[in-house]
């Protein structure tokens, strides 16, 4: 029993305790679990970030015989940072739902905990198959999230994500049990390590079946254009708290999915890929954007905001480059921070005005300028500002992109352009001008439960963006051992960084 | 260790006292935070400076400070350092002197404005990225600081949030700013890719012994995105449309930002890359050209405005046409000469308008003042020191450095000087004709007993404690937006302004007149080497004539025979209608770019693509799939066992469907 495997099954307890304790204490008790549960992971940090390029609280035992599929948990440095997300935003949503639920309380808290359990069991499994039932295990509670306590059109849009992302999912099944059908095991790092010293041999027509198998299951969760109708449609339905969860983490299973697994299991068909792949995820930057520029609501605004800054991160997955696998993983962090500080935001608005319409809104800095102010903070490290966190991020994965394909990374730059353009527009018509009676009637400030959820954000968006080697070093330490394998293996396709010279050394 | 890092540092620290408490603090302990912490600033520039030897000719290299590393990918390490040279000691000393002052004079100018202790936090932050930018030892940490003095753009130009034409002044500004530092960025990409790092030392040092012919193209390249990027900034063709939007502002920001140092930041980078621009073939060319065409251009519309702040931005966009001037045809310490001589005079210039603003109880239309002279005579003689020194009377501060840009125009093409001789005499033309109107005929604003004057002024109180208790009109001015809030307490005759906005307007005038004796380009003689020989003397006699035939045209068409200038616009009203309107350039870029992309986003993208096109096929696929399912039913026996063999089943058969097709290829 590892520090790990409390983490990862502390949720799922939490769950079972929320189901058994009486509905008025379930607010009390899902936030105390939660935040227990943070507390716990972060007892991680200091071991992986010592030895990131390898697994550490490993655990590995048989779950069942035949066929035979383990229970293989591991964390290093690419998956820290995703755990510690998780955990963190679980207690925020349970904050952010306080008054937002009214409804079914024991049962809401209930499932925001089981999809702690499924989002964090997704990002620690080394076994195919267990990955694969903690994909799905995440969906469920998603569903019902958006489902029960959603707004007017909420059974059409939880039926629609759910029926998407199965799309995906049933053939990433397919293509895990084929691979185990070639490989005679689930597990991911012997799956590895037989395709990697050529032990197991695909033929170029398999990987390219079982890469898209993957790709797409990924890319629908991610949700890279033109597979990201979804989104907007799950995020008007869905409550704060799964707007917030589903933005800052289940969107984060997709890159992962990508990093993880279609990269180092079929690099070459990555490579062979990547020329399309990066061109629907710059298609992704700019069109999500634009949409973004002229939507009159604003959870949808920022739900295309978010195709346009996902297609940021499998922009710099696909360059094959350090900088921009680097700043794709600190991009997932990012958008993780900022967009689930935007979702809170706008559910804070919501919660006042019991509007999501752009035009009922106007002059809001003047009844609540914490408010404003916390929001301005936010759009500004969505767009990228330097000091805050989506500028590291925004700046590697161009950096990389360019060195890869100078043109790639002058289209991404001009969503650079409109992320400031849709985010100001959207604070201004919000925020500035003169209040409208019903504002300044119904809009009061942050209160200090509010304060409670949005400071932590806040503080994050700082702190990942001005000393980023806190978090940094660990993935950077994966992602180089990734492109060795992924650039290693793909020698004919090999762009290696054209950085010639070592920067001096400091 | 200078401890550079409290230059910068002091002003964060007022910005986050006034920022976080200044809303409980008295106007008072704002102000002593704000200008105190600006002062400090100052006074520790000048104890680093000395100590580095830059007042007794030593810093003749670069002096630099390593604090942390900021990001590390692979073998890209970018730090956080600051280094000091001569050209960042002249910066330093603009920005700490100028911006002290400036502090102090907004703590009159602001005083009865809500959101006091808001707009002093922002000023305050505004200092902290200017100092980084200029203090920064890389090209991105510079871009910090570039990035965070548009923020503060943003911030002060809606200050007077209340107002739609603020917002929409601070996001055009924001907009237009990142439409250049798309192309900043790009040149950084190429910096990374050809030379591994961002530092400044490493990057011009590589530069300089680089072969030139495997390195001309994309040399060129990375200066010309550079120059994007500078565009935006300093407001040059073209990208200058949003810097008369920016005077929606309070009239210390236009002063402080505006004017005499965030639009100059342009200026200095394009210094600061100097060895890439020497380099880079062809660039320099284009940093000439676009600098004379903005200088000829924003001059002709200065003399058609009669917003009194229009008048001065359309001559800063003008004037930083010169700066390029200089820095393109190679007088590099020319163009930082006029930073420096511009900040004085233009900083007064905006200054001494909002001193007559003030008077005037928040009117900023020229027409509706005159004969203040009687009203405001510190203003009026502080003034005309700033107006005589733009216009490039000998021996004062803005001839000093003109004269250098113009001479150096000559020997680089002697076409270019004739257009700066003659935009030069523009120049002198309107900073007269709007001192003209200001101060000399009668008084043409209302007089009330009881303030009704104040109806002009846009009071827009910021901070919800203040909410509307000013007085309120939205009677904008005959072209539209541009009138910025002030005063709209009770006044009756224009007044002259308190002490604290008028001792800053002394020193300032002071510097205007007095300016151009510091021989900046022997103090960047290490950086930038001077030319050798004398220029020919009648360059600069024909210059200063320009000059003051300009003055005393508009002193004619002004004070002597003012029905001429009437004459002269119904003769010609089709190019002044033109003129008058700014060429229409904003009503070009709205059509040609804005509309287009938001109505194509509309109705193409997001109601034709999104909706009409991807989610009617997915939502199709949904139909289709429960027409087969209601087929289907029959197989929900309910036996789960029954279910993962159909699982199983289906998984096969499309891997094996899968298989088979991908062999069929």
């Amino acid at each position: 029993m590892t520090l790990l495997d409390a983490v990862l099954f502390l949720p799922l307890l939490g769950f079972i305790a929320l189901l058994i304790a009486p509905a008025s204490v379930s607010r009390m008790a899902a936030l105390a679990i939660s935040l227990g549960i943070f507390v716990v992971s972060l007892g991680l940090i200091g071991t992986v970030t010592d030895a990131p390029g390898v697994y550490s609280f490993v655990s590995n035992s048989q779950w069942i015989d035949v066929p035979s599929i383990k229970y293989h948990v591991g964390l290093d440095g690419l998956s820290l940072w995703l755990v510690i997300l998780t955990t963190l935003l679980t207690p925020i949503a349970v904050l952010v739902s306080w008054k937002y639920i009214d409804q079914r309380v024991k049962l809401f808290y209930a499932f925001l905990i089981l999809l702690e359990f499924g989002v964090i069991g997704v990002f620690v499994s080394l076994d195919l198959f267990l990955f694969y039932v903690f994909w799905e295990v995440s969906l469920v509670p998603m569903y019902f999230l958006i489902g029960i306590w959603g707004h007017e059109r909420r059974i059409y849009a939880a039926v629609k994500f759910f029926l998407y992302t199965m799309a995906g999912s049933v053939l990433m099944l397919a293509a895990i049990i084929y691979l185990y059908s070639q490989t005679g095991t689930f597990d991911y790092v012997a799956i590895l390590q037989k395709l990697t010293t050529g032990q197991v041999a695909l033929t170029a027509q398999a990987q390219m079946l079982l890469f898209l198998a993957f790709f797409l299951s990924f890319a629908i969760k991610v949700p890279l254009f033109p597979l990201h109708t979804w989104l907007p449609d799950a995020h008007v339905e869905a409550p704060t708290a799964g707007s917030i969860m589903l933005a800052s983490v289940m969107l984060k299973m997709g890159t992962y999915g990508l990093v993880r697994f279609c990269l180092p299991l079929f690099p070459e068909t990555a490579h062979k890929a990547a020329p399309c792949v990066v061109a629907l995820a710059v298609i992704g930057i700019v069109y999500g954007a634009l949409v973004a520029l002229v939507q009159p609501n604003m959870k949808k605004l920022v739900a295309y905001s978010s195709v346009s800054h996902l297609g940021f991160v499998v922009l710099g997955i696909f360059s094959f480059t350090q900088q921009g696998l680097d700043g794709a993983v600190y991009q997932m962090l990012n958008h993780g921070v900022s967009t689930g500080a935007l979702f809170m935001l706008v559910g804070y608005l919501y919660e006042r005005q019991h509007s999501l319409e752009i035009s009922a809104y106007g002059g809001v800095a003047t009844p609540a300028p914490n408010l404003a102010v916390v929001f301005l903070i936010t759009t500004l490290a969505s767009i990228g500002l330097p000091v805050l966190n989506g500028f590291v991020g925004e700046y590697l994965v161009l950096q990389g992109a360019s060195q890869a394909n100078f043109t790639w990374a002058v289209f991404a730059a001009l969503g650079v352009i409109l992320s400031a353009c849709y985010m100001l527009w959207l604070y201004q018509r919000t925020f500035y001008g003169r209040a409208s009676h019903s504002v300044s009637h119904h809009i009061t400030d942050l209160n200090s439960r509010e304060w409670a959820a949005a400071l932590p954000l806040v503080l994050l968006m700082f702190w990942m963006g001005i000393y980023s080697q806190s978090f940094m070093p660990a993935i950077s330490t994966q992602n180089a051992l990734i492109l060795q394998r992924v650039n290693g293996s793909a020698a004919a396709a090999l762009q290696a960084p054209v950085v010639k010279e070592v920067a001096n050394a400091r | 260790m200078q401890q550079l890092w409290l230059i910068p540092l002091l002003p964060l620290a007022g910005f986050a006292l006034n920022g976080l408490l200044g809303r409980r603090f008295s106007k008072s302990v704002v102000n002593l935070i704000a200008c105190g912490s600006v002062f400090l600033s100052f006074l520790w520039v000048l104890k680093s400076l000395s100590a580095l030897g830059a007042f007794s000719g030593g810093l003749q290299d670069t002096y630099s400070e390593h604090y942390f590393t900021w990001i590390q990918s692979g073998a890209l390490n970018i730090s956080v350092d600051f280094a000091v040279d001569r050209l960042t000691s002249i910066m330093l000393m603009i920005v700490t002197g100028i911006g002290f002052l400036i502090h102090v004079y907004a703590t009159g100018y602001m005083s009865h404005e809500g959101g006091y202790y808001r707009f002093f936090a922002y000023l305050n932050l505004f200092m902290f990225f200017m100092l980084t930018l200029v203090l920064g030892a890389n090209f991105l940490l510079l871009f910090v600081g570039w990035e965070g003095v548009g923020l503060c753009s943003y911030l002060l130009i809606g200050f007077y949030f209340l107002e739609k034409f603020a917002g929409d002044a601070a996001n055009k500004a924001f907009i237009v700013n990142r439409v250049g530092d798309f192309g900043f960025s790009l040149a950084v990409f190429l910096i990374v890719i050809h030379f591994g790092t961002l530092d400044f030392n490493t990057v011009f040092a590589k530069v300089k012994t680089m072969p030139v012919e495997t390195s001309a193209g994309w040399l060129t390249a990375i200066a010309l995105l550079l120059l994007v990027g500078a565009c935006g900034k300093s407001a040059q063709i073209p990208l200058y449309v949003w810097l008369p939007d920016a005077m929606a502002g309070p009239t210390p920001v236009s002063a402080l930002i505006h004017a005499a140092t965030m639009v100059t930041a342009g200026v200095y980078m394009v210094a600061r890359s100097s060895q890439i621009f020497l380099h880079a073939h062809g660039a320099l060319n284009i940093v000439a050209i676009v600098g004379l065409a903005t200088a000829f251009f924003a001059a002709t519309i200065g003399l058609t405005q009669f917003d009194i702040k229009k008048v001065y931005a359309y001559s800063t966009v003008s004037q930083l046409g010169y700066m390029f001037l200089g820095l393109g045809t190679g007088a590099f310490s020319a163009g930082i000469f006029h930073v420096m001589t511009h900040a004085f005079f233009k900083a007064l210039l905006f200054l001494g308008a909002g001193s007559v603003i003030h008077a005037c109880g928040g009117e900023q239309d020229m027409r509706k003042m005159g004969g203040l002279r009687k009203y405001t005579p510190i203003t009026m003689y502080t003034l005309l020191a700033a107006t005589l020194a733009i216009a490039g009377v000998p021996f004062l501060s803005g001839a000093a450095s003109k004269d250098l840009i113009l001479e150096s125009a000559y020997e680089y093409a002697p076409w270019m000087y004739w257009v700066g001789v003659f935009t030069a005499g523009m120049t002198a033309f309107y900073v007269t004709r709007a001192f003209c109107m200001t101060f000399f005929g009668e008084y043409r604003g209302e007089i009330s007993a009881h303030g009704s004057t104040a109806g002009h002024g846009h009071s827009a109180p910021a901070a919800a404690a203040h909410g509307d208790d000013h007085g309120h009109d939205d009677k904008h001015d005959d072209h539209g937006h541009d009138d910025n809030g002030h005063g709209g307490h009770g006044h009756g005759e224009p007044h002259e302004s308190p002490l604290v906005m008028t001792a800053p307007l002394m020193v300032l005038a002071v510097l205007s007149l007095v300016g151009g004796f510091i021989n900046i380009p022997k103090f960047l003689e290490p950086m930038f080497p001077l030319h050798e020989g004398e220029s020919a003397a009648w360059l600069e006699y024909t210059a200063s004539a320009a000059g003051l035939i300009g003055i005393a045209l508009a002193y004619f068409f002004y004070v002597v025979a003012p029905s001429i200038p009437d004459g002269i616009v119904k003769t010609f009203s089709i190019p002044y209608r033109w003129i008058y309107n700014k060429y229409f350039v904003d009503e070009f870029y709205d059509a040609t770019i804005i509309n287009p992309a938001i109505d194509g986003s509309r109705s193409l993208l997001w109601r034709a693509v999104d909706a009409g096109g991807i989610d009617r096929i997915v939502n199709g696929t949904g139909q289709v799939a429960q027409c087969i399912g209601g087929f289907l039913r029959r197989f929900q026996s309910g036996s789960i066992r029954s279910y993962a063999a159909w699982v199983v089943l289906g998984s096969i058969l499309l891997i094996a469907y899968a298989g088979f097709m991908g062999g069929a290829k």
